[in-house]
């Protein structure tokens, strides 16, 4: 197919490479260099998409970022991206995308039903409309308002592209690479800065890439690209193209999004496909340039009305046209640069411009290049539904109140000019304020927050000489700053034609008796009329008209239509545009991919796994594994079809009956060292301290200072000075930290070390009647009977050669020991315990089993630690000193501690001996009460009692105490479940604690 | 992300830290008598003011240390940081 829209000689894309593409599965080609947006114009494709809310045509409005209509569905290697804009989409060989928000297809749309039902559709329909019958919501609108939201479809298969993220530091950032930027960048490289330049697009230079200057007898495209080679030339400079600054953030940190393959058929293995940088720069220069507005007129948004900046580049950088019978709709004299690259390229355009007169130098060479120029004149409403056929154009009166002569004249688009706004984005993110400057009825940046400096047509300067003036001197001075070099720069000569006022002209009025739509935001369809009815209705702050119109929330955040919308707030609230103020600007600047933000922290990488010693074993071993915080440990070990169920039952009845191995490195261990350790420890945990000998281990619970119990778990005293504390797995970290706060800041005078050492040991619980046997063959040079080695005693022990700690101590309630090894000795302890113990029918076991135990003896864990109970809940109320002080104990005489009825730990059966209770049930007095129906309490651990053969649960319940041998129910509406309990004692197994001292 | 001046390892970004609270609170002496209410205002009550603020940071992922904080809570300028031992002033 032929290109029938570009140009045989301009442009910068690479006529040597022919690139195809899909467009609505129908093939075009292209070239290298295009963009989607310039490829589909070059074939005459100005209909992409359905508007989101009325499903009217959408066709291409600008060139880059700023672009509202031209989203579209993206296919590349078997993957689909929504949201793509196709202005910013570099083509490349086999590109398919596809138009979003139309069905059945963008030439036939059945929603474009609400183009004419748009009466029905104002603004806050969805609020005044979807409130009743309340019925309604989840069945009938909810699925009808998801239906119809959003642009495109996002991908339900795992990504496989890889996203990076990266850390850097520099002297100075550079956020965008048009004059300023290149200026400042050059200037302060020169003066030995370490500076990052970043362009959003591919091409750097921004506007000397199409205006018609000259800087030291260049171009500007010339003098752009030879300052940027000299730049890619130093040590000191990183340059990059295709990277978005799109948030500023505290403390001069900057994150930029560079997509690094977006523009390749595929991504080359290990190259991401985009790459975050969090930049921490000393000073910032945002050279963030500007965005031409549009002039609102009716039907603005019909496809072929585009910024005429945005024509002017698709001739310039892409050789391709926008129309060939074009209307160039001004107020200002920029747009008369697209009107004279029109008649070079032998199209004759008309030129509207609402202006009285004016006789510029750039007008007087329009004049002389016989372009066709009608002052005072308007665009009234432009005709054509898929496509600008033609449009009404006007006298407009000085007061430009009123429309006289309207007549209709042909066009096939329309560029509109409606003079600029700063791109303050970045500026106003990083907290500093901006002002309104009245001269180009736009905000600035006003003091800057952090530091950084606004310069160019970002900061409202919009000529070449004092943009590159100013940015060679900033650059210059703020480099000084920082490296103390004094290498200045000759500041280059420019010629610029010199432009004349523009006109404060924005609207064009709606002739008599005509209703044209006329949009100021095209991406949401929020028309004039929209805001108009938002303030009728009441509506003051520009936020809240925001809100309720949706004005500047689409994807392109308002970057086309935020301002006119003030004007038109200002003018219906008869205020001057800064007393209405603007909306805040919040980051990101564009649309950022969930994929950047993630990184490579995804499955197995979104955490770190931690893994003992003896993981290999437990792999070779079928054990399976679960996650336990960020350790992986073993659930069960899976024998034959066994499931989790049978394999933790079989488990805990060896260990009740003969002995089991259980892992238990996973645990947290702080070594506590120094003459005040004992003191400390006083006052840390609940109990007493100070007289436990060496040798010997205690039971410990600590408390926060709220009287809510923290963690709890056995310490040992090594040595005089040296107490080894154990924590839960979960909590090591924070009771480490919690230790060092109470050492560091709260009693500095304590001369005490603490250090974490659960890295350093391997851990392996014996448990199990026959569990002193197996440990006298393990330590045949040690005493470890009854009188030897206590309960609660420690011993350092020689295993076959390594040494060895030997805790008795038990998490199961069976006689028990915990041996622990340096770490790189696990494995050996481990194939040793298991090599021995098969002579005593030892089986290793898994958490599963590990919980089993621990329930059925009453042992608290973190499921009753769950940081809502004291130590009466639990039942360690035994453990509180009434003697000394410690963390927390004054918050235990709180009234609300010492009701009557506080709940407290209890067993819980079910009467039919066989229905498993859920975790969470909740425990009622009467299961068809009212709802809500009181709640007494909850189960907190469920398992099967493997002393008993019978479910057994704990659980917290309100006056536990008095509660034993009532019947209750536990319901789960989760599980649909209501079982009939009774309470118990949580002591199910060995009451009196015989095994554990035998 | 703040750019946090650890008295002890020079600056480093925020996510090395974590947020420890009012410096200014001191902890009841112990074995001390107190009322109910000044217990309560040293375990629940808390300021919440805009502008200055002193307050602690553990180099929890660094050295390990509490350190104070001066930092604005409005405009997140930190002004100073300090060792845990050291006077503010």
């Amino acid at each position: 197919m032929r290109q029938n829209y570009r140009l045989d000689k301009i442009g910068l894309v690479n006529r040597e490479k022919k690139l195809s593409f899909k467009f609505n599965g129908k093939k075009y080609f292209g070239y290298e260099g295009d963009t989607l947006a310039s490829a589909l114009i070059a074939n005459g494709v100005h209909l992409v998409g359905r508007s989101f809310k009325y499903h009217r045509p959408r066709g291409f409005f600008g060139a880059g970022v700023d672009e509202p209509y031209a989203i579209v569905q993206l296919y590349r290697n078997g993957e689909t991206e929504p949201n793509v804009r196709a202005t910013e989409q570099e083509l490349f060989e086999g590109l398919e995308a596809k138009s979003v928000n139309c069905w059945p297809s963008v030439n036939f749309d059945i929603g474009a039903i609400n183009n004419f039902l748009n009466i029905f559709l104002p603004a806050g329909f969805y609020y005044k409309t979807f409130m009743w019958p309340r019925s309604f919501w989840y069945r009938i609108y909810e699925p009808f308002i998801r239906k119809a939201a959003g642009f495109g479809v996002a991908s339900k298969e795992h990504d496989k592209e890889r996203y990076e993220h990266k850390y850097e530091y520099c002297d100075l950032l550079i956020a965008g690479s048009g004059p300023s930027g290149l200026a400042s960048a050059y200037a302060a490289a020169k003066n030995g800065a370490r500076v990052i330049l970043a362009e959003d697009k591919p091409r750097f230079g921004g506007s000397l890439l199409t205006s018609d200057v000259s800087i030291n007898n260049q171009s500007g495209k010339e003098w752009a690209d030879n300052i940027i080679t000299e730049l890619k030339g130093m040590t000191n400079v990183t340059v990059k193209n295709r990277a978005q600054i799109f948030g500023y953030y505290d403390h001069n940190m900057l994150v930029m999004s560079e997509r690094v393959t977006d523009h390749l058929p595929k991504s080359e293995q290990f190259t991401p496909k985009q790459r975050l940088w969090y930049i921490r720069a000393k000073q910032v220069v945002i050279s963030s340039g500007s965005i031409e507005r549009p002039i609102v007129f009716g039907n603005n948004d019909t496809p072929g009305v585009v910024l005429a900046s945005a024509a002017k580049e698709y001739m310039k950088v892409y050789g391709v046209l926008v129309g060939k019978k074009p209307i160039v709709f001004t107020n200002n004299d920029s747009a008369y640069e697209t009107a004279i690259e029109f008649k070079k390229n032998n199209i004759n355009p008309i030129v509207l411009d609402s202006r009285q007169d004016s006789n510029s130098e750039i007008i007087k060479e329009a004049k002389s290049l016989g372009i066709d120029i009608k002052f005072s004149h308007v665009v009234v409403v432009a005709k054509g539904y898929k496509k600008v056929k033609s449009c009404d154009i006007a006298e407009i009166s000085e007061d430009k109140q009123n429309l006289n002569q309207i007549k209709n004249i042909e066009c096939d688009c329309i560029c509109v000019s409606g003079f600029w706004t700063p791109t303050i984005h970045l500026a106003s993110q990083s907290g500093g304020k901006t002002k309104f400057k009245e001269e180009i009825d736009a905000f600035v940046p006003d003091k800057s927050k952090q530091k950084e400096v606004t310069l160019g047509s970002a900061n409202g300067v919009f000529t070449l000489e004092e943009t590159l003036k100013t940015s060679f001197d900033k650059g210059f001075e703020l480099s000084k700053e920082i490296t103390n070099n004094n290498n200045s720069q000759q500041i280059p000569k420019v010629s610029e034609k010199k432009h004349s006022k523009h006109d404060k002209f924005w609207c064009v009025p709606l002739p008599k008796g005509k209703k044209y739509k006329r949009f100021l935001d095209f991406q949401n369809d929020v028309a004039v009329s929209d805001i108009e009815l938002a303030i009728r209705e009441g509506y003051r702050s520009i936020e809240h008209v925001k809100r309720y119109t949706t004005l500047g929330m689409a994807t392109d955040q308002g970057k086309t239509s935020n301002l006119n919308g003030l004007q038109l707030v200002s003018n219906i609230e008869n205020k001057v545009v800064p007393a209405v103020g603007h909306t805040t600007f919040r980051p990101p600047y564009t649309p950022i991919s969930i994929g950047a933000i993630v990184g490579r922290e995804i499955g197995k990488h979104s955490k770190p796994t931690r893994k003992s010693p003896m993981h290999n074993w437990h792999e070779k071993n079928n054990a399976v594994f679960v996650d336990a915080g960020v350790w992986l440990r073993p659930r069960y070990y899976k024998r034959g079809n066994e499931g989790l169920f049978e394999a933790s039952k079989r488990e805990a009845e060896n260990v009740r009956k003969n002995v089991g191995v259980c892992d238990v490195t996973t645990l947290g261990k702080i070594d506590v060292k120094g003459p005040d350790a004992a003191e400390f420890l006083n006052r840390v945990y609940t109990n007493a301290w100070l007289k436990l000998p060496v040798g010997k281990a205690r039971y410990g619970v600590m408390l926060r200072e709220d009287g809510i119990v923290m963690d709890d778990g056995t310490t040992t005293r090594i040595s005089e000075n040296h107490y080894h504390m154990t924590t839960t797995t979960a909590q090591a970290a924070n009771v480490l930290s919690h230790l060092e706060y109470y050492l560091q800041l709260v009693w500095p005078e304590l001369d005490v070390n603490v250090v974490s050492t659960t890295e350093q040991w391997a851990g392996a619980a014996i448990a199990g009647p026959k569990s002193r046997d197996l440990l006298q063959k393990l330590f045949p040079d040690t005493d470890v009977s009854n009188e030897g080695l206590p309960f609660m005693g420690f011993v350092e022990a020689n295993l076959f050669g390594v040494n060895a700690r030997i805790f008795r101590i038990s998490f199961s309630g069976e006689l028990a020991y915990e041996v622990n090894v340096e770490s790189d000795n696990g494995n050996f302890m481990w194939e040793k315990i298991i090599e021995i113990g098969k002579d005593f029918d030892l089986q290793p076991y898994g958490t599963e089993a590990l919980s089993t135990l621990r329930i059925e003896m009453g042992h608290v864990a973190g499921s009753e630690l769950d940081g809502r109970t004291i130590p009466y809940d639990t039942g360690l109320d035994g453990l509180v000193s009434k003697k000394k002080d410690f963390i927390g104990k004054r918050s235990l005489l709180k009234k609300a501690y010492n009701e009557k009825d506080r709940q407290r730990l209890v067993g819980v059966v079910p009467l039919d001996k066989k229905t498993s209770i859920p975790e969470g049930s909740h425990l009622v007095k009467d299961p068809k009460g009212k709802l809500p129906n009181p709640k007494l309490g909850h189960i907190s651990a469920s398992c099967w009692s493997v002393e008993h053969n019978n479910p057994f649960s704990l659980a917290i319940l309100k006056d536990g105490k008095n509660m034993i041998g009532s019947k209750l129910y536990a319901m789960s509406p989760l599980k649909n479940k209501t079982i009939a309990v009774e309470i118990v004692s949580s002591h199910y197994v060995d009451p009196k604690g015989e095994r554990v001292r035998s | 992300m703040l750019y946090i001046k650890c008295p002890h390892c020079g600056l480093r970004s925020q996510n090395e830290f974590a947020y420890g609270g009012d410096a200014s609170v001191k902890r009841p002496e112990l074995n001390k008598e107190i009322s109910d209410q000044e217990w309560d205002e040293f375990v629940y009550l808390r300021k919440s003011p805009r502008g200055k603020h002193l307050e602690l940071w553990h180099h929890v992922s660094g050295c390990r240390q509490w350190i104070k904080v001066l930092r604005d809570t409005s405009t997140h300028e930190i002004f100073n940081t300090y060792k845990s031992e050291e006077k503010v002033g």
